[in-house]
Order: C-alpha cells, then sequence, then structure tokens
C-alpha cells in the first residue's frame, strides 16, 4: 500500500464528478458530483497526512467537510426557490441571467 | 491484505460514484452516494484517520444525504420531465471538456508516478484519533475553527431566508 493507490483514485473520483457535472442536466445530481468531488479533494488530503505524519491535513479535511455542509443547505435551498419560479430543476431552464 | 480491502473499497466507491452519475432517477442516485461515502470512510480508517471516519458517515451519509432526500422527495419529480436527460444541444462543449478533464487526469497521474517516493509510513498509535485531532484543531487551528462556526451560522440564514416562501402582491 502506496500513497500513489490513494492519489489515483482521488483523481478517478474527481474525474467522475467532473463528468457528471458536465454531462448531466438535473440540478439535484450536479450538487451530487459536487460533493463526489469534495470528497475526492478530502482522500487526497488524508492520504497526504497519512504519510507525511502530520495532523494538518485531517483539519483541512474537516474545514471541507464544513463548507460542504454549509454548501449543501444553501444550495439545496437555492434549488427549492428555483423548482417554485419555474417547475423544473433543469438547468437548461435557468438562463434568466442570459444578456 | 491491506492491499485486498484497499481494492474491494476502492472498486465500490469508483462503481457507486459511476451509477450515481448515469442513473435517470434522483433517488438511486442519491443511495448510490451513499455507498460511496461509506466505501469513503472504510478508506479512511485505513488511512489512520479514525474521527474524520465517524465525521464522514456522520455529516454525509447522515445529514446532507437526509437534505438531499428530503429535496427529492419535496419536488417529487417526475420521469417525463426529462430530468434524467443529457442535454443534446451543447454536446459538443461537453465532449469538449471531457477530453480537457481526460488529458488532465493523465497528466497528473502521470506526474505523480514519477515523482512521489513511495514506501510505507509508520505513524504513532494515536494518530488521527480523537485526542490527536483535537489537540490540534484547539490550538494551532483555533481561530479557522470559530471562523467555521460563523460559517455554519450564515449558512443557517441564508437558507432560511431563500426557501421561505415570499407571498407576491401580484399572486
Amino acid at each position: 500500500m502506496t500513497l500513489n493507490h490513494y492519489l489515483i483514485l482521488g483523481a478517478i473520483l474527481f474525474s467522475i464528478g467532473v463528468v457528471g457535472v458536465l454531462t448531466r442536466r438535473n440540478a439535484i445530481i450536479i450538487y451530487m458530483s459536487i460533493e463526489l468531488m469534495l470528497n475526492a479533494v478530502n482522500l487526497t488530503l488524508i492520504a497526504f497526512s497519512r504519510y507525511l505524519n502530520d495532523l494538518d491535513g485531517h483539519i483541512f479535511a474537516l474545514m471541507i467537510m464544513t463548507v460542504a455542509a454549509a454548501e449543501a443547505a444553501v444550495g439545496l435551498a437555492i434549488i427549492i426557490s428555483l423548482f417554485r419560479s419555474k417547475e423544473s430543476v433543469n438547468v437548461d431552464d435557468f438562463n434568466i441571467l442570459k444578456g | 491484505m491491506q492491499l485486498l480491502i484497499f481494492s474491494v473499497f476502492a472498486a465500490g466507491a469508483i462503481i457507486f460514484s459511476l451509477i450515481m452519475i448515469t442513473n435517470n432517477r434522483s433517488v438511486v442516485s442519491a443511495m448510490s452516494m451513499v455507498g460511496t461515502m461509506f466505501c469513503l470512510a472504510a478508506l479512511y480508517v485505513l488511512l489512520d484517520a479514525h474521527l474524520l471516519a465517524a465525521l464522514q458517515i456522520i455529516v454525509y451519509a447522515g445529514t446532507i444525504m437526509v437534505l438531499f432526500l428530503f429535496v427529492i422527495m419535496l419536488l417529487n419529480l417526475r420521469e417525463k420531465e426529462g430530468v434524467g436527460a443529457v442535454a443534446e444541444h451543447n454536446i459538443f462543449f461537453q465532449f469538449g471538456g471531457i477530453l480537457i478533464i481526460g488529458y488532465l487526469f493523465i497528466k497528473v497521474v502521470g506526474a505523480i508516478r514519477e515523482s512521489l517516493p513511495s514506501g510505507t509510513v509508520s505513524v504513532g498509535r494515536d494518530f488521527g484519533t480523537v485526542s490527536a485531532v483535537g489537540k490540534v484543531l484547539f490550538t494551532d487551528y483555533l481561530l479557522p475553527f470559530e471562523v467555521a462556526s460563523i460559517l455554519l451560522l450564515a449558512a443557517v440564514v441564508g437558507a432560511v431566508i431563500l426557501a421561505r416562501n415570499i407571498k407576491r402582491k401580484d399572486a
């Protein structure tokens, strides 16, 4: 077991998350993909922390979890209020900021 | 033995996340995301991050997932609305983006392979436990900890204001 295994797994999960964000049109699933990308970064940080024998990476991962929780709460509230006005969660329907 | 455990949970995480981004039903996607989070928590245990593994399950599989399921239930989306569909028109840009990400991915993996020293590192017995992480969190990182609490308060206020049912005059 080496650090490389974890880094490659983190890169794979991050790429899957990016593909999800780019290809899906459902706003909820886009949010899930963003959470997946945050988790891939967490895995990388914790792996580095373990193999450098330094607990700072754990603190960073903890902060990322906090930000992810706050982001999920606000983001889902935004999705609810968008659904109220447009009756849809398809991101192609939301172009009200287009000039 | 460690490699076997790693392989099982890494494969689980990848398979669950692939199900998550390909399935048409939102509930199935949410459940696959729970599976991914559990696999990642197992990998954190393998990395001696015991506190973070517990937090991962509590925060993601518990809190965030309940929030997602509530929203899916509340919006009550039907299949015919095409919420699972991949957009047709700007498909060129999507595939361009995926190609660029794939290139980035290959470059990152290649750079990692040739640069990093590999091998095992031994850590102390209390690495990643509640007391060790808590000691670092409440001494060196006390200010970020307090700022995080303000961030959470702001998120609560923002979510309440955004999701509040505003009565319109013209309605």
